[in-house]
């Protein structure tokens, strides 16, 4: 692990050891439930998830001026301490990650920060010691620009569904990509939430300390906002319909054409006789064969895995994907046509 | 296929198996290798492991395969069911496909048969004599297809060269034994990469997906100066040269590029993809468990040899990927397209007998276009 100075704790307080540092500062849990001094620090992490839950960011009193720095440091390391356990002790799981994903986007702009900052080559290599430790992607500098191997790039940026994250769209040059410190940390962010997400899930939940209670009390009342309900039209999406037409043409449809759309019926609960028949008008088409694989398909045969409808993004490196502004920017034609209510 | 014919290939195949066996090259870590095969009229056989070449030729000898399969991936058990085999990581591979390429020749050199009446004819639509479009097409690919699936390999290379830092030992060029070529990379950084990284990387190499902002057209507040530049590497380079033409009229390009806008700048765009990406099977790249033909195996769509291309621009598989012997025999041959072998010219065949070379009479009854007499 980094050995951290106070800023760097109070930048990036998920790498700290919480118990640790509470003992470290000679403090404990109930103290902050009892003591007045430190009592204002719940109602301070309070904020914090209110603040995260709204998904904005948390403003730092790093970044004021009305606290002493020295005093501030701490400060914030315990407020989000703090908040971790009124989440804990919430159990809300909706909050945490909302929390996780503000807390990810905060230490973000402070990597950037450090990863920009050319006067101090200590931050500089800080940010880069962070980034290959948690995430296992070595970045180097190269004349202003942050310059990573193509494959971890690939890694982390399959997770972005923005066309500007294609590798077709980047800087590619001899097996390496050119990001600026924004690129870099922005390629990180959903890992650091996951990160800051799976530290706060696997942290041991306290029994309930008095001083806490009416705090947590609210959070459960919050998280009830969040709940939603889908509803669907249960229409095709246009690949889907365009895969149906081409097969009542009796034209042929690509192997991978008729995964997607096995595997797409499949999973909105047809079964392989119900699906079978689709495949009779096929060039090439053989009954014992098209049971076969789709029972495969299903998971009644072979090794039981059912498999799922391929991805958008899949689907349009296989020219399968036809997509119209009703499909709405899924990522997956399963969900085309559900809205959220 | 009937029986005479199958058991014509085998016996054709069998011995191309025992005296040629040193075409066959069995991948590095062959015993973490899953290998499969086919026989003529039956199902697929996989998840074998082999542990050297000795017990590859005892199943080819054994079995005389239709054709040879072997996986791009390494396991820690590839006899087990695919969930179990604990996949470790796998050589990027290519397919290049003449069939893919929309070539013009396409149409003077394939045929159809009917899966109903048998019929084989040029009418690629419906079948000239019952009507039925359940149709089987079949191409003897020419010279063209082979060099036009040639610039393609060479274009690939460029790409894994320049852009993604292979070097050119570790690219390894393969004719596919019937339409293309296959294309292996070893050593890469790739090789651990999964089925999503490596369709994000088919998608670079094919110039697909590409936005107008990355060439330097921008929604708003146009500027010239983002525009590419002759001399930049990758993409914007190669880009550059397509729709530039020559360095003196960049500008004036650039001047007309702005003028017609950002949305008609995405269909420079498609045009590009369309004209200078790589054309290559994307089923293939992102496929992690496939097993693909095994080099140095008989592609049974055609008789010939997947082989290994030491000078790809010379390289003619007519001549260097034909192996079986020159023994003749009659056959009943419905071949409407002439083509040429071992440098022989054969055909156009109407419903006839004839007499020719075993290496012939295979190519023939392969693509269903022959049987014994």
């Amino acid at each position: 692990m980094l050995a951290l100075g106070q800023d760097e704790i109070a930048k990036y307080p998920f790498l700290a050891d919480a118990g640790q540092y509470l003992k470290d500062q000679g403090f404990s849990l109930e103290q902050f439930g009892t003591d007045p001094d430190l009592k204002d620090l719940i109602k301070k992490a309070y904020q914090r998830i209110l603040v995260a839950a709204d998904g904005k960011i948390y403003k730092s009193d790093l970044d004021g001026d009305h606290v002493s720095k020295e005093a501030a440091l701490p400060r914030e390391v315990f407020s989000f301490l703090l908040a971790i356990v009124l989440l804990k002790l919430s159990g809300m799981h909706t909050l945490i990650k909302r929390f996780a994903l503000a807390e990810a986007r905060r230490a973000e702009k402070y990597l950037e920060k450090d990863l920009a900052n050319i006067s101090d080559e200590s931050k500089n290599q800080l940010a880069i010691r962070v980034i290959d430790d948690l995430f296992s992607v070595q970045v180097e500098k190269s004349d202003g620009y942050f310059v990573i191997p193509v494959s971890d790039y690939l890694k982390h940026s399959i997770n972005f569904h923005e066309r500007e994250w294609k590798l077709i769209n980047r800087h590619v040059e001899n097996g390496q990509v050119f990001l600026s410190p924004h690129e870099t940390v922005r390629l990180i962010r959903k890992e650091l939430g996951t990160y800051i997400n799976s530290k706060i899930i696997n942290a041991k939940t306290p029994t309930m300390i008095p001083g806490f209670e009416d705090s947590v009390n609210k959070l459960v009342l919050l998280s009830k906002k969040f709940v939603t309900y889908t509803v669907t039209t249960g229409e095709y999406p246009p690949c889907i319909k365009h895969a149906i037409e081409i097969l009542e043409k009796g034209e042929n449809l690509p192997h991978s054409g008729r995964f997607m759309l096995a595997s797409f019926l499949l999973s909105k609960g047809q079964t392989v006789q119900q699906v079978a028949p689709l495949f009779k008008n096929a060039p090439d088409y053989n009954e014992r064969v098209t049971l076969y694989q789709l029972n495969h398909l299903a998971g009644t045969s072979g090794s039981g895995t059912q498999y799922s409808c391929p991805s958008c993004e899949k689907l349009k490196t296989q020219s399968l994907c036809f997509a119209t502004s009703e499909c709405d920017n899924i990522i997956n034609p399963l969900q085309f046509g559900r809205k959220k209510k | 296929m009937q029986e005479a014919d199958i058991l014509f290939l085998e016996d054709s195949f069998k011995k191309y198996y025992f005296n040629h066996f040193d075409q066959i090259k069995v991948p590095e870590r062959t015993s973490e290798r899953e290998f499969g095969y086919q026989k003529f009229n039956s199902g697929m056989t996989r998840h074998i492991s082999l542990k050297d070449d000795k017990e590859l030729h005892l199943l080819l000898m054994q079995n005389i395969p239709s054709d040879v399969y072997c996986s791009n991936a390494c396991y820690t058990f590839p006899n087990l069911p695919m969930n179990e085999k604990d996949w470790k990581e796998a050589d990027l591979i290519f397919d290049i496909d003449a069939k893919d390429l929309n070539l013009s020749c396409r149409e003077n050199h394939t045929v159809s048969i009917c899966n109903d009446c048998n019929e084989v004819s040029k009418n690629l639509t419906q079948c000239s004599k019952c009507n039925s479009t359940k149709l089987e097409k079949k191409s003897l690919p020419c010279k063209n297809c082979i060099d036009a699936s040639k610039i393609e390999v060479e274009k690939l290379s460029e790409v894994l060269i320049n852009d993604l830092a292979i070097t050119r030992e570790n690219i390894q060029v393969y004719f596919s034994g019937n339409e293309g070529f296959h294309v292996y990379v070893y050593n890469s950084q790739f090789q651990e990469i999964g089925s999503r990284e490596r369709s994000e990387l088919t998608d670079y190499i094919s110039l697909r997906g590409a936005i107008p902002e990355t060439f330097g057209m921008k929604k708003f507040k146009q500027d010239r100066a983002s525009f590419p530049d002759f001399n930049e590497n990758g993409w914007r380079g190669r880009f550059s040269k397509y729709v530039f033409g020559s360095k003196s009229k960049r500008s004036k390009i650039i001047t007309e590029l702005l003028a017609n806008g950002y949305s008609s700048f995405q269909k420079t765009l498609d045009n590009a993809s369309e004209n200078i990406g790589v054309k290559i099977d994307p089923n293939v790249t992102i496929d992690i468990h496939r097993i693909f033909r095994l080099p140095g195996s008989i592609n049974s769509k055609s008789g010939l040899t997947k082989t290994h291309c030491d000078d790809l621009t010379n390289f003619d598989p007519y001549v260097e990927a034909s192996f079986l012997s020159d023994d003749t025999v009659e056959v009943f041959a419905n071949s409407p397209i002439e083509f040429k072998l071992k440098n022989k010219k054969f055909g156009p065949y109407l419903n006839e007998k004839v007499t020719v070379p075993t290496f012939a009479a295979v190519y023939m009854i392969c693509k269903k276009l022959a049987r014994i007499a």
